[in-house]
């Protein structure tokens, strides 16, 4: 063509400029489909909300609120049906407060250890058993409890059952030690170094550096990862569904039998329970609880961090 | 250490002078400290030796070959072998490239909005949320909703979901540790946004994000609630041959075998346990190796 000789030819042709006009819809396009996927996580969050409360406005239909949250006897899968959460609550608290008993001091004392006085070579080897400890799947841990740690218990213990809190909750507890270890770790790691130089200057031990410089200045993050252990602690399912029993009883005795929100929703999920029927829309009325609970917790946790963090720069 | 001057208490602040004392204080905490690292290390030890010792005579070629059974010498993991597989399978298909996808867009197109601050903070909770949800999301949005039953799909679309917050996070680190620099160079060449990400960004956030792959894979093979809440089957003396075939996995086998009285089927779950954590321990060695060799790359 006759435009090719002349001066401008150097500059795009024509249809270089239609090839870049379709690139940009190649991009437009693959800008739009990736910004798909991402939404895909609140969709997700839509889908959590959707089908928890659908079902559970359903069973609210049907059972009377007051009676959900006040009365102290849960029996849905029996002929006298009776809807008072109170048990299901009291042994999941039961539980988690032992697991934290183990936990927070386990975790914070290895956190306080491993960034304070450990050499780096202890910390080479303490990293990755705390990493093993921690992908240890939750049936292990079942299995764990249930035959090791119970036949100990009862070795000790008078009056206790081959099912027990005590026993779920111990494990839980070491389930949990290194995720309280690694969050609280980070939070220590934040504190500036002239901190605990500062301290050591003015000649203080290493012991009174970590107790009264380091750890008020990363308690924010302390409590948070105590907060967020709490929040696994309460979702935690595999452990107590094995080791803690299916007898949804009113009581915070550590040697009887109990059973927590979580296990009572694997319980009835074991079954063929029909949809649509009462005993489907428990475990959604349970599993909302559960979802609202944890996710209270895991919202305070992040708020915690932002308000109360020492900002030292 | 040589003065032994007594205690000034009553002036605030309280300060201890005698620099012994302190040092006991000290080296009491570091015992503390060593006692509860001890508690991590005897646990897995226990644990290993007690499954290992359990296990002994169980694991042998029968066991890999068979269903499972009302007795427990004829019992065996095949159908959980192969369920685990296939519904593994699955889910890394739906999310690796789902959770890719996410984190490209959030470092690379992202702009710094309330949408995306949004995003992020969605992801951050879902990482929070107990999997026992999932399951209860699962069961009725793929089992009944999309009516997949309760089948090898709607498992690995649960399970996807579950672990797609890991490789989203895992993705973006990945992608954040490449250099801006290579980016530059490319799009100083005339490379579009999509060409600089697919041919620069990609190659070298590749070992990273495989890394975070394997590492939620190891995370949903062992995850058992919410494959029960969907309502996996605990008894299944078939294979799986289609997506939408009723299934079973390991850690439901063992969860399965350790709810039983008898003490044999107990030994079988030890059994079983061995071979998950065999399973998991390679996955995470691979994942070491690869994390070694990015290391080393930059």
């Amino acid at each position: 063509m006759a435009e090719d000789v002349s001066p401008f030819s150097r500059y795009p042709s024509r249809n270089d400029m239609t090839r870049r006009a379709s690139r940009n819809v190649k991009e437009e396009a693959i800008h739009y489909a990736l910004l798909a996927t991402a939404t895909l996580s609140i969709v997700t969050t839509v889908g959590i909300l959707v089908s928890l409360m659908g079902e559970t406005l359903f069973f609210f239909s049907e059972v009377s609120i007051v009676e959900f949250l006040t009365q102290t006897e849960w029996t849905p899968l029996f002929a006298i049906k009776k809807f008072g959460i109170w048990p299901l609550v009291t042994a999941t608290a039961l539980v988690a407060f032992i697991a934290l008993a183990v936990a927070i001091p386990a975790g914070l004392l290895i956190a306080i250890y491993l960034s304070e006085f450990a050499s780096p070579r202890a910390r080479d080897v303490i990293k990755p058993v705390l990493e093993v400890l921690a992908g240890v799947p939750t049936v292990v841990y079942g299995y764990f409890a249930l035959t090791l740690v119970t036949p100990i218990l009862q070795e000790f213990i008078p009056g206790m059952r081959i099912f027990n809190g005590l026993s779920a909750g111990l494990v839980m507890g070491i389930m949990i030690v290194p995720m309280v270890a690694s969050l609280s770790e980070d939070a220590i790691g934040a504190v500036p170094q002239a901190l605990r130089e500062g301290a050591y200057g003015l000649g203080a031990t290493r012991f009174e550096v970590a107790l009264q410089v380091v750890l008020p200045a990363a308690l924010s993050g302390i409590v948070a990862s105590a907060v967020l252990a709490l929040s696994r602690a309460v979702g935690e399912t595999m452990i107590v569904s094995i080791a803690a029993g299916q007898n949804p009883t009113f009581t915070l005795d550590p040697r009887v039998p109990i059973e927590t929100m979580t296990a009572y929703i694997v319980q009835v999920s074991l079954g063929d329970t029909p949809f649509a029927s009462l005993e489907y829309r428990t475990i959604f009325a349970v599993g909302a609880m559960l979802f609202f609970l944890t996710f209270a917790m895991n919202i305070f946790a992040h708020w915690f961090v932002r308000r109360f963090r020492e900002e030292y720069d | 250490m040589a003065e032994e001057t007594a205690t000034a208490g009553g002036a605030p602040p309280v300060f201890n002078a005698s620099m012994q004392w302190r040092r006991i204080k000290s080296h009491f905490f570091v015992a503390l400290g060593l006692l509860s690292v001890l508690l991590g290390i005897v646990t897995l030890l226990v644990l290993l030796v007690d499954v290992i010792v359990q296990s002994a005579g169980w694991l042998d070629w029968q066991f890999f070959t068979s269903f499972d059974s009302r007795f427990p010498e004829r019992a065996g993991v095949k159908a959980a072998l192969f369920g685990t597989l296939y519904m593994m399978a699955f889910t890394m298909l739906i999310a690796v490239p789902l959770g890719v996808m996410t984190a490209i867009y959030l470092e690379e197109y992202a702009g710094d909005n309330w949408f995306t601050q949004f995003i992020q903070v969605n992801i951050a909770n879902l990482a929070g949320v107990p999997s026992i949800v999932y399951g209860l999301l699962g069961l009725q949005v793929f089992v009944r909703w999309m009516e997949m039953g309760r089948s090898v799909l709607a498992g690995s679309c649960t399970m996807a979901l579950l672990i797609l917050p890991i490789i989203i996070v895992a993705s973006r680190e990945a992608i954040r540790a490449v250099p801006p620099s290579m980016r530059e160079a490319s799009f100083a060449l005339g490379a579009s946004k999509w060409q600089t990400v697919r041919n620069h960004v990609l190659p070298y956030a590749l070992p990273g994000m495989l890394t975070g792959a394997i590492l939620a894979a190891a995370r949903a093979i062992g995850e058992t609630a919410p494959l029960i809440t969907i309502g996996a089957l605990t008894y299944v003396p078939f294979l799986p041959e289609h997506p939408l075939d009723r299934f079973t996995v390991l850690p439901i086998q063992i969860f399965n075998w350790v709810s039983r009285a008898q003490s044999e089927f107990h030994d079988l779950a030890a059994a079983g346990i061995i071979i998950l954590l065999v399973v998991l321990i390679a996955l995470n060695s691979v994942a070491i190796y690869l994390r070694q060799r990015l290391r080393t790359r930059y």
